[in-house]
């Protein structure tokens, strides 16, 4: 089976006044969102209490809101999750009660209501361990921007690199707008998803940066553009085809994942789709207006060059 | 073209035989188990104590199914958990409190497999269940205190060289002593700095006043602080010991937390109530000038004489008792609840250490007929549990603390006291509670996902690649292999955010053999020979693998850094998982591709799916 049959290179490059006009309405959508509604920041970031209560029988929220009214925390929600037997409820950090007080009135309060209810997590988490994540979350973005940049800068070119950060960049900004816009829970493992997705979709950069490097050597009366069409056009069976397979996994952890794994994997997924998207059609375009060209990709190669050739040559007589 | 010299395939074998091994104890379930090891450091885990074990248990005729000697104790394993409750119950009655017993699972690993370091991973407590707590140390108070106990050390210096002062007090951190002139402030100055080269003194003046202050120099600060903090964890240790938890986890994080991991704890409130006792015992001399009413009743207004601080006795009646401490609980070594010979009224009998027993004597000596406050200070409160007279001096270092309740509160004392006090209070900042059954349920949830997500990744390797994606899919179940491999053998902590990094992982590495087989496909299509087209793609697609995995690993090892708990378990899997697959997406499925293809003489066409020439 195969999937891509493609005569002659797709002109993608033309397309760049489009592609970028699509990467900056969606970016603009999304900071707009984040700034107007701003992430919902879970209990690891702002301080507070996360309960999961399971029933044997359905939960009954509304004696259960009273049970937890009747103890002075008017502000806490209670709500369903997954099925009807369980229950989230979020509780704000309190000044006149520790954390670790707060979890065992709630307790108490639930099981003087209904002896039945087992919790079954519980996660407190003080002002002072929220307010270091924001500092650490983002010293880790920067570090890992920085570290890619400058393999990026050694291994081909510096406008490779500025290219591929601000694709990727683009990603992390819309993976946050989603989040914003939906309101889902920003915690810790989305935090970790969207790392691990810059790792991840620099890697499609990376793949047709290899290309277009090779191409320069090989295509030598081809133009810049001919050359980037061609090396998006070679790689765009494996970019689809990888990022099925990983998907496909981050589906099944969708699928089976839990409360927990949820909102990690949603982060993936968007990750996933506008990177294959944003890493080639946002990478591409900006690497050709910084000026990429033979002369600064290979340098003055063309001896090296031709000793490839040959041996490409002889690999293929033996053969 | 296609063979790889013997040395490569022989390699590649025993790599993958190694993770087999090392995969395997994970298979194999648990049996319950019971764990005793040493409550006292002076106490050791020997041969001795391994008799002694399995003498009571025969002795008691419980059936065991094995009984070993590691590092932290003795485990014995039995077949079921009724045996196990009995044999718990029969170990502390006659072990006694030198030992703690814990209930626990042990892997039903054979032994010959753990006797090559061969074990389960090691799971979080968001899989196995728990209880996690970060504590953070007061470290203020930690100064205060140590300003505190200059204060009543300075008097005692400056009173045993008879320099001559007005008054001592403590600002904050700093501790300033009045003069009437400068002659005696130089010579409290030369006797106080040659006692305590950590402190650093400044003099000033204050109306006809002179002002000596101490204050704590930055090292010394450091010093104490850091001495805070292990105390902390000594005692943390201590009290653990005494809740029988097996393989607890109690370890600094950073310069003033503590991170106490509490696995298979089900009763969170008697864990946070043992942990969050703060409590500390004080021992100070009670106000005997300020005991009239009127001064009382003054002091319950809010105007406390000078230099005295105003608790209430366990009846609810104010007491006076002077700011200076005579002793702190630092100095226990042993408490224990008892019963008063004459009055029949519970006690806790307190030994004292060397230096606590000869400060004990001199003050009890220089103070026959007055009274003496012994104070429990938990989390801010301060009671005064009793305030004896003193009949005579006491020496030897045995003090008898009467006015507990009753036994069980005797009891509860001396287990604070015998588990240490610490050096600062400390607070609970975060808690992770999980049920066992929600650990269960996170453990099917991960093997799920990685599962369903594999079997969905193998169908379409193999329809698309037809026999290229069969060797990719082993490749990937090799990676598998030994990304699990590794993790039993590093014995990482295996998290929820873990597992996913590893069905993540999966879903990565499989990037190389969609690279690999594409690339030979386009060899191919070029009308290069099979073989010929084997060698190029693997060759081509190598940098490119390379790279991409090397910007992958840098997003990981910035993860590992930055990230704590969960995050930092998804990093250590993350990035493991990325040096696995470039050994077996590169070098594994190479060599298996090498010995469907590299032998045959001649080959028409590779099966890897159809190929569309231009």
């Amino acid at each position: 089976m195969e999937l891509f049959r493609i005569k002659n290179d797709i002109p993608f490059m033309s397309y760049g006044r489009l592609t970028t006009a699509i990467s900056l309405i969606t970016f603009i959508l999304a900071v707009f969102f984040l700034a107007s509604k701003g992430l919902n920041y879970g209990v690891d970031f702002t301080g507070g209490t996360v309960m999961e209560v399971n029933y044997p029988q359905s939960a009954n929220i509304d004696s259960i809101r009273k049970a937890v009214d009747s103890i002075g925390l008017k502000d806490a929600t209670v709500q369903n999750f997954g099925t009807s037997h369980d229950l989230l409820i979020r509780l704000p950090l309190k000044k006149e009660m520790s954390i670790a007080q707060l979890s065992e009135t709630v307790t108490k309060a639930l099981k003087e209501a209904d002896s039945t209810a087992e919790v079954r997590r519980v996660e407190s988490v003080g002002s002072q361990v929220g307010d270091e994540l924001y500092e650490s979350g983002g010293l880790a973005l920067l570090l890992v921007c920085a570290g890619i940049m400058a393999y990026l800068a050694i291994r081909f070119e510096w406008r490779f690199a500025v290219a591929a950060i601000i694709a990727n960049m683009h990603d992390v900004v819309i993976i946050l707008g989603f989040f914003a816009f939906f309101q889902w829970e920003f915690n810790l493992t989305v935090l970790a998803a969207i790392l691990a997705v810059l790792g991840y979709s620099v890697n499609e950069s990376v793949v047709v940066f290899d290309r277009v490097r090779e191409n320069f050597r090989k295509m030598r009366k081809a133009s810049v553009v001919q050359v980037i069409d061609n090396a998006i056009t070679r790689t765009m069976s494996r970019t689809v085809i990888t990022h099925l397979m990983t998907q496909t996994m981050v589906g099944s952890m969708l699928l089976f994942g839990g409360e927990v794994l949820h909102n990690f994997a949603l982060a993936l997924t968007i990750g996933i789709l506008f990177g294959i998207y944003s890493s080639v059609l946002v990478a591409c375009p900006i690497a050709m207006w910084l000026g990429v060209n033979r002369a600064n990709l290979i340098g003055d190669v063309e001896k090296k060059e031709s000793d490839k050739k040959d041996a490409n040559n002889a690999t293929e007589a033996i053969s | 073209m296609n063979r790889y010299p013997t040395w490569k395939y022989i390699l590649i074998a025993v790599v993958i035989l190694i993770g087999l091994l090392y995969t395997i104890p994970n298979f194999f379930g648990e049996s319950p188990a019971v764990q005793v090891s040493p409550a006292k450091t002076s106490l050791k885990a020997d041969a001795a104590l391994l008799s002694k074990v399995e003498a009571t248990l025969k002795l008691a005729n419980i059936p065991f199914n094995g009984i070993y000697l590691d590092a932290s104790g003795v485990k014995v394993r039995f077949a079921d958990t009724e045996a196990q409750i009995k044999a718990k119950d029969k170990l502390i009655a006659n072990l006694g409190k030198d030992y703690t017993v814990a209930l626990n699972l042990l892997s039903q690993t054979p032994n010959w497999l753990l006797g090559i370091g061969a074990k389960p991973m090691y799971l979080g407590l968001d899989l196995r269940g728990g209880v996690h707590f970060l504590l953070q140390v007061d470290m203020k108070a930690a100064l205060d205190k140590s300003a505190e106990s200059n204060v009543g050390d300075f008097r005692t210096a400056l009173r045993r060289e008879k320099v001559n002062y007005f008054g001592i007090t403590r600002e904050g951190q700093s501790v300033q002593v009045r003069f009437s002139d400068t002659k005696e402030l130089e010579s409290a100055r030369k006797v106080l700095s040659k006692d305590y080269p950590d402190l650093t003194f400044n003099d000033s003046t204050d109306g006809k006043e002179f002002v000596l202050t101490a204050s704590i120099g930055e090292a010394a600060k450091k010093k104490i602080q850091e001495f805070a903090l292990k105390q902390n964890l000594q005692t943390l240790h201590n009290r653990i010991n005494e809740l029988g938890v097996a393989e607890p986890i109690v370890q600094q994080q950073g310069f003033d937390r503590i991170v106490v991991q509490l696995p298979g704890v089900q009763d969170t409130a008697k864990a946070k109530e043992i942990l969050g006792r703060t409590a500390t015992l004080e021992i100070r001399m009670v106000d005997e000038e300020k005991k009239d009413l009127a001064t009382l009743e003054a002091a319950e207004k809010g105007q406390v004489p000078f230099g005295d601080e105003m608790y209430r006795d366990r009846d609810g009646n104010p007491i006076l008792v002077k700011k200076n401490v005579v002793l702190t609980g630092d100095r226990i070594t042993d408490a224990g609840p008892g019963v008063n010979n004459q009055t029949g009224g519970s006690i806790v009998n307190v030994t004292l250490d060397g230096r606590g027993a000869g400060i004990f004597k001199n003050v009890t000596r220089d103070n026959v007929g007055k009274r003496m406050a012994i104070l429990l200070i938990e989390k801010g409160n301060t009671e005064v549990i009793t305030a004896p007279v003193i009949n005579e001096e006491i020496g030897g270092g045995r003090v008898q603390i009467s006015g507990m309740d009753n036994t069980q509160e005797a009891t509860d004392i001396a287990l604070l006291l015998r588990a240490g006090a610490l050096a600062a209070p400390m607070e609970i900042i975060e808690e992770r509670t999980v049920g066992p059954s929600m650990g269960e349920e996170n453990i099917k949830r991960g093997v799920h996902s990685t599962l369903w997500g594999f079997a969905a990744i193998a169908v379409m390797m193999m329809i698309y690649y037809m026999v290229f994606g069969g060797v990719s899919v082993l490749a990937l179940g090799i990676n598998l292999l030994l990304l699990v491999a590794i993790l039993s053998m590093l014995q990482a902590t295996l998290t929820l955010p873990g597992l996913a990094a590893i069905a993540l992982a999966l879903g990565m590495a499989i990037d190389a053999n969609v690279l690999i087989n594409e690339r030979i496909r386009e060899e191919l299509r070029n009308g290069n020979t099979p073989q010929a087209s084997i060698h190029a793609g693997y060759d081509k697609a190598f940098d490119t693998i390379l790279d991409s995995n090397v910007t992958t690993l840098i997003a990981g090892l910035a993860l590992f850094m930055f990230g704590t708990g969960p995050i930092k378990g998804f990093a250590v899997v993350h990035v493991l998982g990325i040096l696995t697959s470039m050994f077996s997406a590169v070098l594994v499925s190479r060599a298996i591709v090498n010995v469907i293809y590299g032998y045959r003489r001649k080959i028409t066409s590779l099966s890897i799916g159809q190929i569309f020439k231009a």
